[in-house]
């Protein structure tokens, strides 16, 4: 009475795996990865003059003096500052250090209504005046990230505005690039002496 | 009857002493070729006809290769394409600042030979206002983004037309399920026609067995993708696959500064990669020659 059953049980177990197409990965399941915004160590920190062993700027973070300290309230322009924070490059349209920081806790943020914001909430405070950026952010064509574009797969890390933009000096810097031109003696290259020999 | 020699049997002597001889001398190039070249690899059937085993014995083979050639133990797998998966690629030119920053991870990823700095991305200097390839410069070396330029990443298109394709004598390029146009470097021949069919200089060929030291070898290696080239074969961009069809971002993706690229499943209309496309005026290059690439560029404005 079992064994014809046991025996179908079996084929259709097998047969279910000959009708899997083998050249194919199995299907992703539910998503399991996250997708988390990076949190840069300029929220909590400052660069000091000081470099580590790789060449990195130190940073301070700013509990270092403001926990020992009150903080005074915030001035409108940054030229008005007059310990650590003075070297502060400061090109961002027409705004005050008070458009953004709250005057009596300059460590935190607040919106265009006033209402207080963490300084870890920085996307939402650029959102105000930055929309398309923003929408662009959020549909995730805008900022770099790392990890897997397959969440069900793995984890993805998403920049952070603050993770590209100095937010004194919004504009990306650009520098010098990587890679430099290749040796012309190198092969490979069309046009060079070695790849003509071969051709 | 036993002791009398007939002509027939002279004959056959004779010709199986001259079918010998040619026999050997035909196969002769196979001596010269065994020490480079196994049997096995010889006989090597094509990609598309491996069974599971005979490929498992070849990444056998491959990875004592680059430890007895590189010095260096590496995992090399042969991932197929995920199924419901179709890979797209796009780039926002009002971002990209050409850094080259995508070109150096590329190198690195994808094991490419340090003497020639090769890489599967070119980045081209372009005049603002100009689409002409012809006068895109890709040696520049000063401060970017340079006043009144712009910057045009350019890598294999995984074109759905492929041109390359279409010319290979023995079709040891071919595109995948998933839109990644690939080379079985066992098989290519190096007669480099796709390097010519192809209309965005995206092919490579290895005039030399790749220099790279044994500590810089990316051990993350694909059949299809970045093990290391043997001297003599085409090679391409590959959407980083090794990487990609295990769900992670393609290294030149990850590698730039300012999140130019946008990488994703075009099946998937929840994916960034379709938001660009349905959101943003999308272009593509050579529109005209009809290679339908899925490699797409976008400005912000």
């Amino acid at each position: 009475m079992m064994r014809p059953a046991l025996a179908a049980l079996l084929l259709a177990v097998v047969g279910c795996g000959k009708d899997q197409p083998a050249r194919f990965q199995p299907p992703p399941g539910a998503p399991t990865g996250r997708e988390t915004l990076l949190q840069p160590a300029k929220l909590t920190s400052v660069e000091s003059d000081r470099k580590d062993a790789l060449g990195r700027p130190l940073r301070v973070s700013c509990e270092s003096c403001h926990s020992l300290r009150e903080t005074k309230p915030m001035p409108s322009r940054p030229e008005e500052l007059k310990e650590f924070h003075q070297g502060l490059q400061f090109r961002h349209g027409e705004l005050a250090c008070t458009s953004c920081h709250q005057a009596e806790a300059p460590r935190t943020l607040h919106l265009a209504t006033g209402e207080p914001l963490p300084m870890t909430e920085v996307v939402t405070l650029c959102a105000q005046c930055h929309g398309p950026q923003y929408r662009d952010f959020k549909a995730g064509a805008h900022g770099g990230m790392t990890g897997y574009w397959d969440l069900s797969r793995g984890d993805r890390t998403r920049n952070n505005c603050v993770s590209c933009h100095d937010p004194h000096t919004p504009k990306y810097a650009g520098g010098h690039p990587v890679m430099p031109p290749r040796d012309p003696s190198a092969h490979g290259e069309p046009g060079t002496k070695e790849s003509r020999d071969h051709e | 009857m036993s002791d009398t020699v007939s002509r027939r049997t002279v004959m056959k002597g004779a010709g199986a002493t001259l079918g010998a001889a040619a026999f050997a001398h035909a196969m002769a190039p196979l001596t010269e070729w065994s020490k480079d070249l196994s049997v096995g690899e010889f006989l090597q059937k094509h990609y598309k006809e491996l069974t599971r085993d005979e490929m498992g014995r070849i990444l056998v083979h491959l990875k004592e290769e680059t430890k007895r050639k590189y010095g260096r133990d590496v995992d090399i797998r042969d991932l197929p394409p995920q199924e419901g998966v179709s890979f797209g690629y796009a780039l926002n030119l009002s971002v990209c600042i050409g850094c080259r920053k995508c070109s150096e991870a590329c190198h690195q990823e994808n094991n490419h030979d340090r003497r020639t700095g090769n890489s599967y991305i070119r980045v081209l200097e372009m005049q603002q206002g100009s689409l002409d390839l012809e006068h895109g410069n890709a040696n520049y070396d000063h401060p970017v983004p340079a006043e009144g330029k712009y910057y045009l990443p350019v890598q294999c298109h995984q074109c759905d037309n492929a041109p390359c394709v279409k010319v290979c004598p023995v079709q040891a390029t071919w595109k995948e399920a998933d839109g990644v146009v690939v080379v079985d470097y066992n098989w290519c021949i190096g007669c480099r026609y796709c390097e010519a069919a192809c209309p965005y200089h995206a092919r490579r060929f290895n005039w030399a067995k790749p220099e790279i030291p044994a500590e810089e070898i990316n051990p993350d290696q694909g059949y299809l993708s970045n093990r290391i080239r043997p001297q003599g074969v085409v090679e391409k961009c590959t959407f980083c696959l090794h990487r990609t069809r295990a769900g992670r971002l393609p290294a030149c993706l990850e590698a730039c500064p300012t999140g130019a690229r946008v990488f994703g499943n075009l099946l998937d209309p929840k994916s960034p990669i379709r938001w660009v496309l349905e959101n943003k005026r999308v272009f593509v290059l050579k529109e005209e020659l009809g290679t339908r690439p899925r490699f797409f560029y976008f400005f912000d404005k």
